[in-house]
Formats: C-alpha cells, structure tokens, sequence
C-alpha cells in the first residue's frame, strides 16, 4: 500500500503547500514555521504526542484558527486570508475529532445538508430535494456502509457509524483535500479495517490528510507520515523510515 | 401528493392545528365577545406577531433577542406618524400656533413639519416603511453582530441595550416623537373613522388574517432547507460553518424575518389601540413579548398565539381582580412555565398527546412493538415535521 505516491514533490505541483506557517498564541508558538507538501492521490497521516500542534494544523488550513504569518496555498488559494465557508466552497473538507453531527435529523438529512447547492439563504429557502440530490446521497450513503440506515435518526448510529457518516458528509461536498482528525477513536476493529479501506477508495482523485494515533491504522493506510513535535517536523518519510527514526522513537513511540 | 399542502399547511396534524386556532380566532372570539373584549384580543395578538417571529429566530435560530420591542415599536410608530399626520389636519388644529402640524409638535415649539415626517404623508410609503425600516435595523444590528461572531448572552445584551438606547431617545426627542406620551389622538386611515365599532372589528380580522399569514411563511421557512440549517446551527454551529455555509447570513435573515413580522404587529397595534408610546418599546416589553413565546412554547408558531393570549388574559384577568396581587399572580405563573414546562403550552400538548395516542394504540399492538423514531419517515416527509414533532429533537 505504501508504494505509490512517495517520493514526488519535485515532479508534481502539490495540491497542499504549507511554508513557513507560525500561529502563536500569547507567545507560546503551537506551530512554528512548519512546511508541508500534500499530493493528489496522497494519503498523508500527521501523527506526534499530545500538544505537537496536530489539530491547530488542521484548524489553520480550514480557517479555524488565524495564521500569525506563513502561507498554506491549495491549488491556486491562499486560504489563510480566506473565511471558513470559503475554504470549503473552493474544495476543503474537514472532520472533527469527535463525531460532529446533527443528531436529530435522519442519515438522509445529514447528507443532505452538505449537498453542495442551496448554501446561500435564498438558495436554501427554495432548495428541493431533485432526484439527482437523492441519487448523491444514495451513493454516498452506500460508500460509508450506511445505506441500510439511510431513515434512521443519527443519534441512534453507534460511534463508528457517527463517524463515517461525517466523513459521509464531507464526500457530499466532493473536496479536493479531505482532512479526518482521528478517524477512528472509539472503533472496533472490524470497523477500523472498514474505515481503511474507505480511506483507500476515497483518495482517489484527492488528498487526504489524517490525524491519528493508532499505529496499526496508521500503518495500513499511510503514504507518506509527517511527525509532529512541539510545532515543528521531527520526520518525514515512509511508515518504515519514521519508525526507525530514533528521534521519533524517543518522543513520541518509544514510550 | 400535493407539495403545499405538506410543506406549508403540515400535512394533517399542521393543518388541524390551523384549523382550531382559525375557528378560535375567527369564530369563537368574534361571535363570543363585545367588541370592547375583541378589541383587546385583536391587541394581544398583534403582540403574536412578534412571539412568532421570537419561534423562528429563538427557538429555531437560537438567537435569543431581548429587544423585539424596538422593532415592533418601529413598525408602529411608523404607522403612528401617517395616521397622526391624517389626524392634524389645518381645519381640526386650526387653534395651534402652527396649524396641520401633530399637536405635540405645536407644544414644543416646532413651527413646521421635520424632515423625517413629511414622506408620511403617503400611506403606501408607511406601509413600505413598516416593513422595510425595521427590517433594515435587523439587518444592521444583525450584519454587525453576527458577521463578528457575537453570539448568545452577550447578543441578548446588546439587543436589551438597544431597545433602552431607542426608548430613551424617543423620550427624549419630545418635539419628534410626542415624548413619553407617544403620539395619541389618532383618528382615521385614509378618511375611514378608526375609532368606531365596525372599524374595529375589521381591522380585527384583518390582524388575524395578517398573523396566519406570518404563521404560513414561518412554516415555509422552518420546512424549507433553511429551517433544518438553523435547527443544526443551533446545536453544531462550526459543523454547519466548515459545510460550507456562512452561518452568519442565516442568523441575519432569521432576524430581520422576525423583526418584520413584529414590525407588521406594532403597526397593527397601532391600528387597533389608536396609540403608540415608547412604554411598548423598552426593555420590559420587549422581555414580556420573550415570555409570551416561552409560555406558549418557543418550537412552536401556533404555541406562542396561545402563549401571547393565556399571558395576556391573565394579566387582564389577574390585573381586574386582584389589582394589588396581580404582578405576584404573573409573576408565579412565569417561574412555573420555566420550572415545569420548559417547552411551554405546546411541550404539554405534545406530552398529554404522545400519552393518549400510546394509550390508543397499546390496544392495537403489543407493548414491546418499538415505536418508530418520527426523523425516520420517507425522505419526502422528513422534513415536513413540524412544531410540536420538533420539540422532542430540541430536549
């Protein structure tokens, strides 16, 4: 799995390209001049200990957080000077740490809602429901294993439907670069193998930047593994190269 | 299956409840009461008007605002200028100083017609100004709140500091705006006499239309996508944000409708009441019309009619009976809604409903068939759940 995509920076015009980004917060500085090429087709996995800046990296690129200098460009944007809404409409999804979804409405009505159309007041106001609309959010449904619970309520999904159906939500939105903070906390394992090789299929055609911390997972779906520490590259390479690293083995696998 | 008749009316539990509260509005009351009672019934709903905006924008957009007084008080002092300017005519203010000005005006010394009076001369331009002048006050407030992220508590301040600044002002600009007395003595509408019996009941019945009206496009929007969005940026703001929507542009739309709809309301008051003063635009006010949407349950648009109604015949039947307890009386009723109906008169429909349905069909199946979840109807219907079928999503 880990063959394809490494190695390619200088041929290819990456998707993501993130130079010199600092964000501090009163002084403390969670990322300090961090660089970061993500490819098309390219899984990518940030992994690093508690505090390494992980998430704030994810927050900075989909608007979150404001940089304090630095540029994250994607394809022809420069998203720190673009607003959250913005950044999604030009092709960025991101899922949260915990599953973040509208509990009470159904599995439909959640994918529905990130249907790219009617995001405007007007636009919503009249927004129907066509059969093109139905279609997506079939297929969708079926991609994330919930096309038997198209009907059911989300708050009676289990945790790892929960989550699938954010990540549901995000392909609705077809993003270029999809970014997953820790995808599969509190699966089992049947689901994680699931989780994947969804993983696997939906990097087809875009860039996948995920957050997590279970090695295995991380093993079976990573291309390429950025380690993180104190806000800044510790490694960068293969699954392989990374764990054989002794900086990362002593601040991050070794204990 | 017909569109409309889902989408708006509600399907058959929508449409029954319009039906009940049209037969109470437009039957009952008018058949049932003096014109002196109708009258005060035809008041109190015009105060609906604004519960029913409250519904959309607190208890669906949960934006709480504390100041609908001002909005409502906009619409009707608008209202209030035309019909006083109709009222001043040279002949009737011929013992003034300055004849066919507003007498106030002669009180203070104002020897000609302000500026900002004289387009009220026309009524289509009121009506325009009814509707528009305090929608675009929301959009301000709302673009320069919302757009910077102010949100909950802090929103609900600044509106209460809003409706205090305007009250004060209005107070304050005596010569303009009739002071503390408000602008009173008004008399016709285009020629026709305001005052008398037949007059009254009409414009009661031409309230009630206008508030079912209100009632209609409020269940167009809540069953439209943009009311799913509001009810998911209610409890997943940054979910809704990072899907690609400007949260802020909902919030402003959801209340700018409902000051709109409180503008319509005030100017109905006015219509109905012959007056306008500042006492209907302060901080009080504008907090009892958030009571009367509370009461009557604020997920539901037909709750707060009821709300608006059982608020104000108790404060008329408490106020009449026991003047010196009165305030106390309201008082307790208000905690008791918040302690033991958090979802006001409707939550308590729903529940004595959802219990006499259970009891009907617990003859029909066996007790352990599990009821099925209302969100997990055809994808049709599925957004046609209205009022109350929300309210046990929103616990």
């Amino acid at each position: 799995m880990s063959n394809a995509p490494i190695g390619f920076e200088s041929t290819d015009h990456p998707v993501l390209a993130i130079e010199d980004l600092t964000v501090s917060f009163d002084g403390f500085k969670a990322v300090d001049k961090l660089n970061l090429y993500v490819q098309r087709n390219e899984v990518r996995v940030v992994i690093g200990p508690n505090g390494a800046g992980k998430t704030t990296v994810l927050d900075l690129i989909c608007g979150k957080t404001q940089a304090t200098s630095g540029s994250i460009r994607f394809n022809n944007h420069e998203l720190t000077k673009m607003s959250e809404h913005a950044i999604v409409r030009v092709g960025v999804g991101r899922k949260f740490q915990t599953p973040s979804i509208y509990e009470n409405l159904s599995v439909f009505e959640n994918l529905e809602m990130s249907f790219p159309r009617g995001r405007k007041v007007f636009g919503a106001l009249t927004f129907k429901r066509t059969a093109d609309v139905v279609a997506r959010v079939e297929s969708v449904a079926a991609e994330i294993f919930l096309d038997q619970h198209l009907y059911t309520q989300a708050d009676l999904l289990s945790h790892g439907q929960k989550q699938w159906l954010e990540i549901g939500m995000l392909l609705m939105q077809e993003p270029e670069l999809l970014m997953l903070d820790e995808p599969v906390a509190g699966m089992s394992v049947s689901e994680r193998e699931k989780t994947a090789q969804l993983l696997g299929r939906i990097s087809q055609g875009r860039s996948v930047v995920v957050i997590e911390h279970d090695m295995d997972f991380v093993k079976s779906i990573a291309h390429k593994v950025t380690v993180l520490h104190q806000g800044k590259i510790l490694a960068e390479g293969s699954m392989d190269k990374v764990q054989s690293d002794p900086k990362v083995i002593d601040v991050y696998l070794g204990h | 299956m017909n569109a409309a008749y889902e989408k708006i009316l509600g399907g058959r539990s929508g449409l029954a409840g319009l039906l009940i509260l049209g037969v109470l509005l437009l039957v009952i009351f008018p058949l049932g009461l003096d014109i002196f009672r109708l009258n005060l019934v035809g008041k109190y709903l015009s105060y609906a008007f604004v519960a029913v905006g409250l519904v959309l924008c607190w208890g669906y957009g949960g934006i709480l605002s504390l100041g609908q007084g001002v909005f409502f008080g906009v619409g009707g002092y608008c209202m209030a200028m035309f019909l006083k300017l109709e009222a001043s005519d040279p002949i009737s203010t011929k013992i003034q100083s300055t004849p066919g000005i507003p007498d106030f005006m002669d009180w203070n010394q104002i020897t000609s017609l302000p500026a900002m009076w004289q387009p009220f001369h026309s009524f289509s331009f009121t009506v325009l100004a009814v509707l528009a002048v305090p929608t675009l006050l929301a959009l301000v407030i709302g673009m320069a709140m919302f757009k910077r992220r102010v949100g909950d508590v802090y929103f609900s301040i600044v509106t209460q500091a809003i409706a205090a600044i305007l009250s004060i002002l209005i107070i304050g600009q005596q010569g303009l705006t009739g002071g503390v007395n408000g602008i009173t003595d008004l008399k016709t509408l285009m020629g026709w006499d305001i005052r008398t019996d037949s007059a009254k009941m009409i414009l009661y019945f031409v309230n009630a239309g206008l508030l079912f009206a209100c009632i209609l496009f409020g269940r167009y929007i809540l069953t439209s996508k943009l009311g799913r969005l509001l009810m998911a940026m209610r409890d997943k703001e940054e979910r809704v944000r990072f899907s690609g929507y400007d949260v802020a542009s909902f919030k402003v739309f959801v209340f700018c409708v409902a000051a709109m709809f409180s503008a319509v309301g005030g100017a109905m008051f006015t219509l109905q009441v012959g007056f306008m003063s500042p006492s209907f635009v302060g901080i009080v006010p504008s907090i009892e019309m958030v009571i009367y949407a509370a009461v009557g349950g604020r997920m539901s648009l037909l709750g707060a009619v009821y709300g608006t109604l059982l608020v104000n015949f108790g404060k008329t039947y408490f106020s009449e009976t026991f003047p010196e307890l009165w305030l106390f009386l309201m008082g307790g009723l208000f905690i008791a809604v918040v302690m033991y109906f958090p979802n006001g008169l409707a939550g308590v429909y729903e529940k004595q409903g959802k219990r006499l349905m259970a009891k009907f069909s617990r003859k029909k199946m066996t007790p352990s068939e599990p009821v099925k979840p209302k969100a997990a109807a055809k994808p049709d219907s599925a957004g046609a759940h209205l009022d109350g079928a929300n309210l046990e999503a929103s616990k």
